[in-house]
């Protein structure tokens, strides 16, 4: 539960390994470890988004509301970071996040993420190519999805 | 009011101004002995020859005379003492008396103004006019008659002296005098004239520091303070040059007094001299003369002071009064009687032409109207101040100008406005809450039964009575239970639960309640079931381990890595300022307790390990960084200070370290630190270990004269120093569990619940204080409050002047729901900004710019158009 234990952690999270401990340090500091139960909920699709969160230990599902209702989409774990994109473009968020084992979790409040971003470019380019991935991945699999739609049907 | 301040006096004091001006005509007998024995001393005791005297038909030696002379000397000055000490004391008691006399007067004059008064008149102009400029009246109204008289009766007697000794001499001494009472008051007049401006101009000042202490935020949020301060630059200058000419005009009549007072021994040097040289008058004469003279100047000195006074007085008093006598002011009305005459509520509620005008503006315009009471009447139509006008006429704040108001066939504008309180009550918007409780507030609408008993001390109640103020306490007991239609407190506290609930008060008295503190003393019972709940708080958590690691509880014997280093070495709570967390390092018994065993070096190094720290983390922020005040130990402003610190010492040198400012900048640091939160791991086992044995220390060691300094924790009792809230919890909401604030908040609210204690913490929230005009409430609890002081004294009449405006549309509904309800069978008048109510109401008056346009029920004058406006 120490600091210095969390700017290990962050330094093996492959976003912020080229920025200097001491800078990390000041992001633990300013930042809460959270400790979840398994089964609570991060945050709930549709809430306004006020941290992102960077999972230290343990593993967590990421569900979209459907019609059927909720469908895992994604599995995330440690030095996985997620809720980044409804601070980035402060949209609610996008989906649910709930603990699927005892959660340890750090929690980057909305400013402190900012202050991150703007005081290191890398960070940015960091989260952009990150983003740029998801989105080709989505992409990617709309078109199977759309190809798959305009087949005839067997 | 009389319109001068002499007849104000004399109306009001002259069987004390008789007695005081008895007492000093009295005392000049004394004055005039004490003043002619020295000289029976000189010229008999010591001079005429050495035979035996006779004293009082008593024959004595020359020496036995001498003593006996000295010692009546010695008798009338402190008869002479005596009889000022009298005067003054007595004095100074008429004084006060005229000047409480004058202050309630005014007061209540305010309580009887016609609410359109105060746009003219502003708050500070009314607390400047009654405290300030009626103060100097009071010290005036005891010389009012006795100076004169006293002063007067000096002169006269030295005068009547200078005669006897030689005509022209006296003469000559007074020769001046028509010349002074012919110029001074010329020149006085002018200084007098000043003084009114200056005194308008004051109230001026007054006005400009009352609306800038209420605008201030409206000030700063506009960046308007330098022009607000250019303005007051203005007005201060206004009175310096106000108080200048005042100065020259004052000083040049007192140049003008002295050179005429100087002109006497002029006279008496170049006549009198004259007068020697041709052997018509001895030198003796002379010296007697101007020995004379010289005491004649400070009654005559002290006349035309006085008459200065009189008219500085005169003018203040008139210019006060002249802001008291608005037209329109209430009538008089007798407060003695308990019961009011009573007012046909019963109905019905006529308006025959009723017109109000005001600043030339017709506000009402020939409104006629006849309603069976009761009813609930929806005022609708455009915004404007004619509902409100209709409203306030119905309970006499405002005049109609022509047309009247009737209740029951009688003119309501002929009803005493006290009756009319008892069976009418008007909620305006927003409503003004008074200093005092919460529950205070609900009940002050039944605080109308002046108490039957004289409650006060009897010395109280003479002086009250001899001034012309209240004839009742007010402390008594004032509430009128039948106003309530309950019996007693008991009754009463029933009655005010469910008016609270019905208006929506009791979540946020719940809420008031468990944030705030109690006291043991006088609650003991609540404190005792607050204990109960602590302990079946701890329940929950030992029985459910996903809970238990939720809240880091109390314990004596553990150190809490939740609360501060400061918490855990007091371990109890602050009650008074020395022991708060930020003052704890400066504080010399804590530091004693430290020293003890070496814990302040310790402390120290921690401190140092610290500062090191954050001046390594905050160093590039810049200074007006948010981080600072969200995260940082040490402020921007500190921070080159501790960095210099860092750089000067190395960690070795702190054990040995000597300066004081350093030492105590050290061990403030590590006071604040929470090992959970912040997660620095700089408090170890080790430095718990004497952490705790410092806190036994501490508790043990602490001088009898602090002991009510700290309240400490205790498992077993109840903390006077700590909120309800944090007594159920007895320890600190665990840093780094997920949501675990709102998790505890819900077991806290199922443990009050499941113990019933909702009911007894609404009780202590209504308790709680709202400050000065409700200033810790919000708006919509001052409004709430408002409604349920309304609604707790079961008016016949209750109106409603747009009273929910502040609260949401659904708080909106529900509180009218509420308020309907509560008024079920009685009439309510309800001036509001929703059409789509129409239906609720029995009847609908539509007003559009002072016109009554339809009257009647909903169905017939609301159209299709209104209630789709509505929504």
């Amino acid at each position: 539960m120490s600091l210095s234990k969390d700017v290990q952690a962050l330094q093996s999270i492959p976003l912020f390994a080229k920025i200097e401990p001491a800078k990390l340090k000041l992001l633990a500091f300013t930042s809460e470890r959270l400790t979840y139960m398994r089964g609570d909920e991060l945050f709930h699709q549709g809430d306004i988004g006020d941290a992102a969160y960077i999972i230290l230990d343990g593993e967590a599902a990421v569900l979209v509301d459907s019609p059927n209702g909720a469908v895992q989409v994604a599995t995330v774990g440690t030095n996985d970071m997620v809720g980044e994109i409804a601070i980035l473009c402060d949209v609610p968020r996008t989906a649910s996040v709930k603990a699927l084992s005892d959660l340890v979790t750090l929690r980057i409040a909305k400013d402190s993420f900012f202050h991150l971003v703007t005081q290191f470019p890398q960070v940015a380019v960091e989260i952009m190519a990150e983003l740029a991935a998801r989105l080709h991945n989505t992409t990617q699999q709309l078109t199977e999805v759309r190809s798959r739609l305009a087949a005839p049907e067997g | 009011m009389s319109p001068t301040l002499f007849g104000y006096v004399r109306a009001h004091s002259w069987r004390q101004q008789l007695v005081v001006l008895a007492v000093t005509l009295c005392s000049l007998p004394f004055f005039y002995l004490s003043v002619d024995l020295p000289k029976t001393i000189v010229d008999d005791a010591l001079g005429s020859g050495t035979g035996p005297r006779e004293f009082f038909g008593v024959e004595l030696s020359r020496l036995d005379y001498l003593w006996a002379l000295c010692l009546c000397f010695l008798a009338l000055v402190l008869v002479n003492g005596g009889f000022k000490y009298w005067i003054n004391v007595y004095k100074g008691i008429v004084g006060e008396r005229t000047l409480r006399r004058m202050r309630f007067d005014l007061y209540t004059r305010i309580l009887r103004f016609p609410p359109a008064h105060f746009r003219v008149m502003s708050q500070g102009q009314l607390v400047q006019m009654i405290n300030a400029e009626v103060e100097p009246l009071g010290g005036f109204v005891g010389d009012a008659y006795s100076l004169p008289a006293y002063q007067g009766g000096m002169l006269l007697t030295i005068l009547t002296f200078m005669f006897l000794q030689n005509p022209l001499m006296g003469l000559a001494a007074i020769i001046l005098y028509p010349f002074q009472i012919y110029i001074i008051p010329k020149l006085q007049r002018q200084v007098n004239e000043l003084g009114r401006q200056r005194v308008r101009q004051v109230r001026v000042l007054a006005e400009r520091i009352g609306e800038t202490a209420a605008g201030v935020v409206d000030i700063r949020t506009n960046a308007a303070d330098a022009y607000e301060e250019a303005r007051f630059s203005d007005e201060l200058g206004k009175v310096f040059f106000i108080r200048l000419s005042i100065y020259k005009k004052k000083f040049l009549i007192k140049f003008i007094n002295n050179f005429l007072a100087q002109l006497a021994p002029f006279l008496f040097y170049s006549i009198g001299g004259y007068l020697v040289l041709q052997g018509e008058l001895t030198i003796g004469a002379i010296l007697a003369i101007l020995s004379a003279h010289e005491k004649l100047s400070a009654p005559w000195k002290e006349l035309l002071a006085y008459y200065q006074m009189l008219w500085d007085t005169q003018i203040k008093y008139e210019q006060v009064m002249a802001q008291f006598e608005p037209p329109g002011l209430a009538p008089v009305e007798d407060v003695t009687t308990a019961t009011p005459s009573v007012i046909p509520v019963g109905g019905p509620l006529d308006a025959l032409g009723a017109t109000i005008i005001e600043d030339d503006e017709p506000i009402l315009n020939a409104v006629s109207f006849s309603i069976a009471l009761p009813a609930h009447v929806a005022l609708l139509g455009p915004p404007g101040p004619d509902k409100q006008a209709l409203l306030q006429a119905l309970v006499n704040l405002r005049k109609t100008r022509s047309g009247v108001f009737r209740l029951g066939e009688e003119d309501i504008s002929k009803l005493p406005s006290r009756a009319l309180g008892h069976y009418v009550a008007y909620v305006g918007n927003p409503a003004q809450i008074f200093a005092g409780s919460v529950r205070d507030n609900l009940v002050f609408g039944l605080k109308r039964r002046p108490p039957e008993d004289v409650t006060r001390t009897a010395r109280d109640q003479i002086e009250a009575l001899a001034s012309g103020n209240s004839p009742f306490d007010g402390q008594a007991e004032w509430i009128d239970y039948g106003a309530a239609g309950v019996e007693d407190t008991a009754g009463l506290e029933v009655r005010l639960t469910a008016v609270v609930e019905a208006i929506g008060l009791d979540g946020e008295a719940f809420t008031i309640g468990l944030r705030g503190a109690l006291d043991p003393d006088r609650a003991p019972a609540l404190a005792e079931r607050i204990l109960e709940a602590r302990a079946a708080l701890a329940d929950r958590l030992d029985a459910d381990p996903g809970l238990a690691r939720l809240v880091e509880r109390f314990d004596p014997e553990r150190y809490n890595a939740n609360a501060t280093v400061a918490a855990n070495l007091l371990f109890g709570t602050p009650l008074d300022s020395s022991f708060d967390i930020e003052l704890l390092s400066q504080n010399a018994f804590v530091l004693r307790v430290l020293e003890a065993d070496g814990l302040d070096v310790a402390l120290r190094q921690v401190g140092y390990e610290l500062a090191a720290t954050m001046v390594e983390l905050f160093a590039d922020l810049p200074p007006d960084h948010e981080y600072f005040r969200q995260f940082s130990f040490i402020s921007a402003d500190d921070l080159p200070e501790y960095r210099a610190l860092v750089g000067r010492l190395a960690a070795e040198q702190i054990p040995s370290l000597s300066d004081k400012a350093d030492r105590q900048r050290l061990l403030a640091l590590p006071m604040k630190l929470i090992p959970a939160r912040h997660r620095l791991d700089l408090i170890d086992d080790a430095l718990q270990a004497r952490l705790l044995t410092a806190r036994k220390r501490l508790r043990e060691e602490l001088p009898a004269t602090e002991a009510d300094k700290i309240a400490f924790f205790d498992p077993g009792a109840f903390n006077r120093g700590a909120s309800v809230q944090d007594n159920i919890l007895f320890g600190r909401i665990a840093h780094g569990q997920a949501n675990a604030q709102a998790r505890v908040a819900t077991m806290l609210t199922a443990v009050i619940d499941e113990l019933d204690l909702r009911a007894a913490i609404v009780a202590a929230g209504l308790d709680a204080e709202v400050g000065v005009g409700g200033v810790r409430l919000s708006l919509t609890q001052r409004q709430r409050l408002a409604l349920g002081r309304a609604l707790l004294r079961r008016p016949d009449l209750l109106l409603l002047d747009d009273a929910l405006a502040a609260f949401d549309r659904a708080e909106q509904e529900r509180l009218r729901d509420a308020v309907l309800r509560a008024m079920a069978g009685r009439t309510v008048l309800w001036a509001h900004q929703q059409p789509g109510w129409a239906d609720e109401f029995d009847l609908v008056l539509r007003l559009d710019r002072g016109r009554l346009v339809a009257v009647g029920p909903p169905a017939e004058v609301m159209g299709e158009d209104d209630r789709d406006a509505a929504d």
